[in-house]
């Protein structure tokens, strides 16, 4: 598959100045090609009229652009405070000897990457895991393996708070970039934590 | 009568609340079309009247913020909702959009009117895919019933990673297509914002209580907090409780109130340490558990309101870990502009991991200290700020602990004891 340029031209339209849409592009890139390719850059520079060096600095300054490819599903364990705490370290340890990979490694089959993440905002589901962004929430060591085990079978299980199915990380980078996949309205609204306090209110609490 | 008062929370429990059929079902859309009949300044009065203030940290006056931006200068005027959740511990506008993100689109239309702009970007985090789906959705909803498109327009932006995005300054480098590095101000955005145009920075909170006090009015919305801070407000419990999750409740309440509503800290545990608004924000102990959770309470007991992130650690729980770790994302964040930012989080990085595998020194701590009072106040920005707090609040109420790391020559915590896979069972 190669780059669109007119669904790039459509997304340099949203902005009222070109150059803001270089992080929606650079997700579209992702999408396309599972990172960001020197391809992509080259690309993105053209279409924005800036150098080449522009547009990395840019790359490279935040964690989701890959610059190497990453696995159909990557897998990100939140090792910050709470979530490492309440047994994110293990989990993310538990996968890298599952998986026999290291932090930002990708299994030989392609399949799974992973990687240690910062705060993902569900620290009330705490510990979390995220798959292409997707929501797992109270994992286990055991929840945490099935979801790798099932992606390399091409088989994952559902986001706990997501669609009804885990997208891979190319499908997942086009709703980054901002393009429709049509599946806003699969899944719940909220989790059980989300709605405690206005369970409790109802209840008179 | 309950303590807590849903309000932006009150229709989550609807499985289709997400959409424009249930917002407008509960009366959606009705405050902005009362607001857009309204004269621009009534609005920013109305809204300055109800005492709501900034829900994404440092609790600035909605209302003077909205008024700072000139008018009748001919130019472009905008509105960016800050949507890039990453405080650590702070977990509300993510679960808001995925529930129910109509409720800042109608927001963005009265702040809109109300400051005359036409425009409103939305900076989401990009690492919450289903949430970037409900708010596009949502957005495209919104232009299809007519409710954008008719003078004011929302695009939503979506992040790629990174923390510092969140400061305001940063986010609008970052929406305008370049690295997301803080600005110098003077000048503010109020004046020189997005493209150098006049710019209102707000929370997605903030901006979703606005509909509620268009619609209900400011005296309704002044009934509910506390005499400085008013309104109801989402507080976020986490981390070793029973029963964590979204608490929406006026300004004042305690932690004790919430916890007991949240059936407490974790069976057979006690409460050791928490955060009152995020990893930001100065530690408390229990001995703050009745200290007012509003903007002057919890400042006046030494640390911030925040974003009313609620972590909650019990004795299992080795502070020195968790500082450690903490301290570990500043490091990562640090966008590397300013140099006690970027070169001291490193520093402080490389001691506490001595002092947290036991091979550390007390005099470290005071070194850890030194170099505290060398970030603080130096950036641009309050990352590096907030990097001290956690660092300056443990030695302050746990010293002995740090000691205790140094004489042991090791952690004296055993971290499994911590994880939710021992100890009791979790409801």
């Amino acid at each position: 598959m190669s780059l669109n340029h007119e669904v790039m031209q459509s997304i340099i339209k949203r902005y009222p100045r070109s150059r803001s849409a270089i992080m929606p592009l650079l997700h579209y890139v992702q999408s396309v090609s599972g990172y960001v390719t020197n391809e992509g850059i080259e690309t993105i520079s053209k279409i924005l009229e800036i150098e080449t060096a522009e547009v990395s600095a840019v790359a490279t300054f935040y964690t989701q652009y890959k610059r190497k490819p990453v696995g159909e599903y990557h897998v990100g364990v939140c090792t910050n405070t709470l979530c490492a705490v309440m047994g994110g370290d293990a989990i993310f340890s538990a996968l890298k000897d599952h998986l026999g990979i290291e932090n930002d490694g990708v299994t030989d089959d392609g399949k799974v990457s992973l990687e240690h993440i910062e705060c993902n905002a569900a620290c009330d589901y705490a510990p979390v895991v995220m798959a292409n962004w997707e929501f797992y929430d109270n994992q286990t060591v055991e929840s945490a393996k099935a979801i790798v085990d099932g992606a390399r079978q091409g088989n994952p299980p559902a986001p706990t708070r997501g669609p009804n199915r885990l997208v891979t990380y190319k499908e997942a980078s086009a709703v980054l970039a901002g393009l429709d996949d049509g599946l806003a309205r699969e899944g719940v609204q909220a989790g059980g934590p989300t709605l405690l306090g206005l369970k409790l209110s109802k209840e008179g609490k | 009568m309950s303590k807590l008062t849903p309000v932006l929370s009150a229709h989550w429990d609807e499985k289709d609340s997400f959409t424009i059929e249930a917002y407008t079902r509960h009366g959606g859309y009705s405050a902005s079309k009362k607001a857009l009949a309204m004269d621009p300044d009534a609005v920013i009065q109305m809204v300055k009247d109800s005492g709501l203030r900034g829900r994404g940290g440092a609790g600035f006056p909605t209302g003077m913020k909205w008024g700072f931006i000139p008018q009748g200068d001919d130019k472009d005027h905008y509105l960016v909702v800050n949507a890039d959740e990453s405080e650590p511990g702070t977990c509300k506008d993510t679960p808001l959009l995925m529930a129910n993100p109509h409720v800042l689109i109608e927001g963005c239309i009265i702040a809109c009117h109300a400051i005359r702009a036409k425009s409103a970007f939305i900076y989401i985090r990009g690492e919450v895919t289903h949430v970037v789906r409900r708010v596009n959705a949502a957005i495209a909803d919104a232009y299809k019933a007519g409710h954008l498109g008719n003078g004011i327009d929302v695009t939503l932006h979506i992040g790629a990673g990174a923390y510092i995005c969140g400061e305001e300054t940063a986010l609008l480098d970052s929406l305008e297509g370049f690295r997301g590095q803080p600005r110098l101000r003077p000048p503010f955005p109020a004046i020189a914002g997005l493209y150098a145009r006049p710019t209102v920075v707000n929370n997605v909170e903030s901006i979703s209580s606005v509909p509620a006090i268009i619609a209900n009015g400011a005296e309704w919305y002044q009934s509910m907090g506390t005499e400085k801070s008013k309104g109801a407000t989402l507080y976020s419990l986490s981390g070793h409780v029973n029963n964590p999750g979204q608490f929406e409740a006026p300004l004042g309440i305690t932690l004790r109130e919430i916890l007991d509503l949240a059936g407490g800290v974790r069976d057979g545990h006690r409460l050791k340490f928490w955060t009152p608004g995020g990893s930001s924000t100065p530690l408390f102990t229990d001995a703050h558990l009745d200290t007012p959770l509003d903007y002057e309470g919890v400042s006046a007991a030494g640390s911030m309101l925040g974003t009313k992130a609620l972590q909650i650690f019990d004795e299992t729980t080795c502070v020195v870990r968790a500082v450690h770790r903490w301290t570990e994302y500043y490091k990562h964040e640090s966008c590397g502009k300013c140099t006690p930012c970027r070169e001291g989080t490193w520093w402080l990085v490389q001691i506490l991991r001595d002092l947290e595998n036991g091979t550390g020194t007390e005099a470290d701590l005071e070194k850890l200290l030194d170099l505290c009072d060398n970030i603080m106040g130096r950036s641009f920005c309050a990352l590096g700020d907030g990097a001290t707090s956690p660092i300056t609040s443990s030695i302050k109420y746990f010293r002995d602990e740090y000691i205790a790391h140094v004489t042991n020559g090791a952690c004296p915590f055993d971290p499994v004891q911590s994880t939710l896979f021992v100890g009791a069972v979790k409801q």
